[in-house]
């Protein structure tokens, strides 16, 4: 055992401490009314090697594994939840079922225009009818000469509105459930994608989310990814291993909110002393602090499974579970904490409840990880 | 970073889960219905080596961490949760702050008799006026010529029955705020020191918790462990140690409690099928195995830190109170996914539900461990 980050990945965690301090901390309350980030943004985060963090180094990319990936995670996320998701869906999502299933061309063409930032990835999977029972999706997919001919509706595509390349989800035969489903590598140029108004968000809301039509969408042949038919296979190993940078996500948020009211606990005067000083707002305090902790852990240990290549099913559903009902938890404890102001915009710790919210929703919901974790344990 | 146990904790693991399952678990439900255990058992439990896993080979112990005492303690702890507390008073009440600071002479002299068992240890800390305000003891320890002659009551003594030795804090100095308490090593039996009740308890029935009088109790000069004053601080770091050893005792319990009920959700049949397809029992399952992982990662991060002479009191602190309150949370969760069967001592989860609440009392309250945690925050 050994419960320590090494050297390298401290220096890590605190180049990415320093931007989020430095760059995102003093701006995310404006981004998160105007529900924009600004594109510089994005063109920093890809000079800071972020948006290549699992794009090996021969692609331009910086070539890290999941471990990696949390700590930067939770320090982003730490400062400005909305940028992280940014992150998250380029990386997690758009760049790892690339990474995946892409054939060697198709990496050397698109791979490293992700890791630079130039193209913004983005992951479309749910559609109106169809979250959770993501198998259950209707878009079609047709072969028609040498393209494929998408046709549907995708929404909830975080990127959705900057991205360059989008991996799309199609049923590309009629019948067979999960088993007739295939991914395609969308430009964003390419004829009868529809990209539609941002979705006005509770949080994350500097975070795009829009819908995308496809109207006879025409993909190049060359631009399925993976193979033909088993798409839902890669779709649900991307899920699979992007809870763990989901977790860390959370951890983030749930550290910003326990940052930020241990601060004003400590100045707050009620009853003659601070309030830090009554066992009320300790108790809510030690709580946060504690979940925290054993969020991370569970987060570094799934992300260290994963890394090794070992199966980690459980581990990063137990981890997203209980990072983001945890990150909620301390949103709401913060605002406790801050009282009336903590109900206002003036302090940071709404925006932090309303962005971890979506953590309890987003690549699998809280009530899917339960069935997960479950049925792990009942071997079915 | 690296969460696996090493091979040789491995071994250990599955050694004490072989005798958890063969030996400790089919005793549990006669215990706690005695509550007792026979010497019998304690003298098996002594040739399996729990009681000297962490004393130095030179005192014929084991030499090993508290990474692996506290497997010892999680996998008796599946078995039996009195049965490993047993195990976790003895080691890190009694044989910690012994080796922490005792002299050569008193190590030389206690540790190799608790290593085999032939001594079992325990701390004598609460008093009926002093429960989590551990500063407030009142029994007395004076220095009159002939050594300390020690006055006075303490109770709820784990393993007090049974107990060969023990660590007692005493007042020693009055007058003196800072350095009133002093820690001493009593042997047991001892003129003066009489056993008084044995309190029937919720849970953890078969292990001793006793009430020791001590009426003009006279131990050697040489009896004080660590420097006059140092009372205070013996105990409280002992209990910073002993939290692991709780943690440890929760996380058993409350794995045991998810095996029973995850097994019992498998084959329990209604409205046509195992109660294990329905979602509201995967919930259940789900929620306790949530909370049992994050244990297990806070407890041994913290058992880790111990062992590599880290601060490791707020970690401690986090592990044993997340842990304690998941062992009542998924021992309740288990009694009711058996529903009725749950109820009754018949089935495996009864038990372990009343032994899970005591791990959210003692060696520090939760409400004790959320103002270490916050006092820590700042």
């Amino acid at each position: 055992m050994d419960f320590e980050l090494s050297d390298d990945l401290r220096a890590l965690q605190d180049v990415a401490r320093r931007f989020g301090a430095d760059h995102l901390a003093k701006n995310a309350r404006q981004w998160d009314r105007e529900a924009e980030l600004p594109r510089d943004i994005v063109a920093q985060l890809g000079e800071l090697g972020f948006l290549g963090l699992f794009i090996p180094t021969e692609y331009g990319g910086s070539g890290f594994g999941d471990l990696e990936a949390t700590v930067i995670m939770e320090e982003i996320a730490r400062y400005d939840g909305a940028t992280a998701l940014t992150l998250d869906a380029h990386n997690a999502l758009c760049c790892a079922h690339v990474l995946l299933a892409a054939n060697a061309q198709q990496k050397q063409k698109y791979l490293p225009k992700l890791a630079s930032g130039e193209w913004l990835g983005a992951w479309a999977l749910s559609e109106p009818g169809c979250g959770s029972d993501a198998a259950a999706l209707t878009a079609t997919a047709k072969l028609e000469g040498d393209h494929w001919v998408l046709n549907g509706t995708k929404q909830w595509i975080t990127n959705g509105k900057f991205a360059g390349l989008y991996v799309i989800l199609a049923r590309s035969k009629p019948e067979g459930g999960k088993d007739g489903i295939s991914a395609f590598l969308v430009e964003r140029d390419f004829p009868g994608l529809h990209i539609g108004l941002k979705e006005d968000k509770l949080g994350m809301r500097a975070s795009d989310t829009v819908e995308l039509t496809l109207d006879n969408l025409r993909v190049p042949k060359d631009n399925l990814c993976g193979e033909l038919h088993r798409g839902f296979r890669d779709t649900m190993r991307v899920l699979e291993r992007g809870r763990i940078t989901i977790a860390a996500l959370a951890v983030g948020l749930a550290r910003g909110a326990l940052e930020e009211s241990l601060a004003y606990a400590k100045q707050r005067v009620a009853f003659g002393k601070p309030i830090f000083q009554h066992q009320s707002i300790q108790f809510l305090l030690a709580d946060m602090a504690t979940e925290i902790e054993a969020a991370r852990l569970l987060t570094r240990k799934a992300a260290i499974l994963s890394d090794a290549g070992k199966p980690c099913n459980f581990e990063a559903s137990v981890a997203k579970l209980h990072t983001s009902e945890m990150a909620v938890r301390a949103g709401l404890n913060a605002i406790q904490i801050f009282g009336g102001m903590g109900y206002t915009k003036e302090v940071p710790v709404e925006r932090y409840l309303r962005d971890a919210k979506i953590c309890e929703i987003g690549e699998g919901s809280s009530q899917i990880q339960r069935i997960v974790i479950a049925r792990h344990l009942l071997n079915l | 970073m690296d969460f696996e146990f090493n091979d040789d904790q491995r071994m250990l693991q599955q050694q004490m889960r072989e005798f958890a399952t063969e030996v400790v678990e089919p005793g549990a439900e006669a215990r706690d219905q005695a509550a007792d255990m026979s010497d019998d058992y304690v003298r098996q439990l002594a040739e399996l080596g729990v009681f000297g896993i962490t004393i130095p080979e030179p005192y014929g112990g084991a030499g090993l961490g508290v990474i692996e005492s506290s497997i010892v303690v999680e996998e008796i702890s599946k078995g039996c949760g009195g049965t490993g507390v047993l195990i976790s008073a003895h080691n890190s009440l009694c044989v910690d702050p012994i080796m922490t600071f005792g002299t050569e002479e008193q190590k030389r002299k206690y540790l190799p008799r608790m290593a085999t068992g032939e001594m079992i240890g325990c701390l004598s800390l609460t008093e009926p006026g002093s429960g989590s305000d551990a500063g407030a003891a009142t029994c007395r320890a004076e220095l009159k010529s002939d050594g300390w002659h020690i006055n006075g009551t303490k109770i709820f003594i784990t393993n007090g029955k049974q107990a060969g030795v023990m660590v007692l804090i005493a007042v020693t100095d009055p007058q003196d705020p800072k350095r009133r308490l002093s820690a001493f090593i009593v042997d047991r039996p001892h003129p003066g020191l009489q056993l008084g009740k044995l309190e029937h308890k919720l849970g953890i029935r078969c292990s001793s918790t006793a009430e020791y009088i001590f009426e003009e109790c006279v131990v050697p000069e040489t009896a004080l462990l660590g420097p006059r004053g140092a009372g205070l601080r013996v105990a409280l770091t002992t209990l910073d140690g002993g939290r692991i050893g709780i943690g440890a005792q929760a996380l058993g319990i409350a794995e045991a409690c998810l095996y029973h009920a995850t097994e019992y959700a498998k084959t329990r049949v209604q409205f046509g099928r195992p109660i294990g397809s329905f979602q509201a029992i995967q919930n259940k399952l789900a929620d306790s195995a949530v909370r049992i992982e994050a244990s297990r990662c806070l407890l041994y991060r913290a058992a880790w830190l111990k062992d590599h002479k880290q601060e490791y009191g707020q970690q401690a602190a986090m592990a044993k109170l997340y842990a304690s309150e998941t062992a009542s949370l998924v021992a309740n969760h288990a009694v009711q996914v058996f529903g009725g069967y749950g109820y009754c001592q018949e089935y495996p989860v009864e038990r372990r539900l009343r032994d899970a609440k005591i791990t959210e009392i003692y060696e520090g309250t939760s409400e004790i461990h959320r103002l270490v945690i916050a006092r820590g925050l700042s």
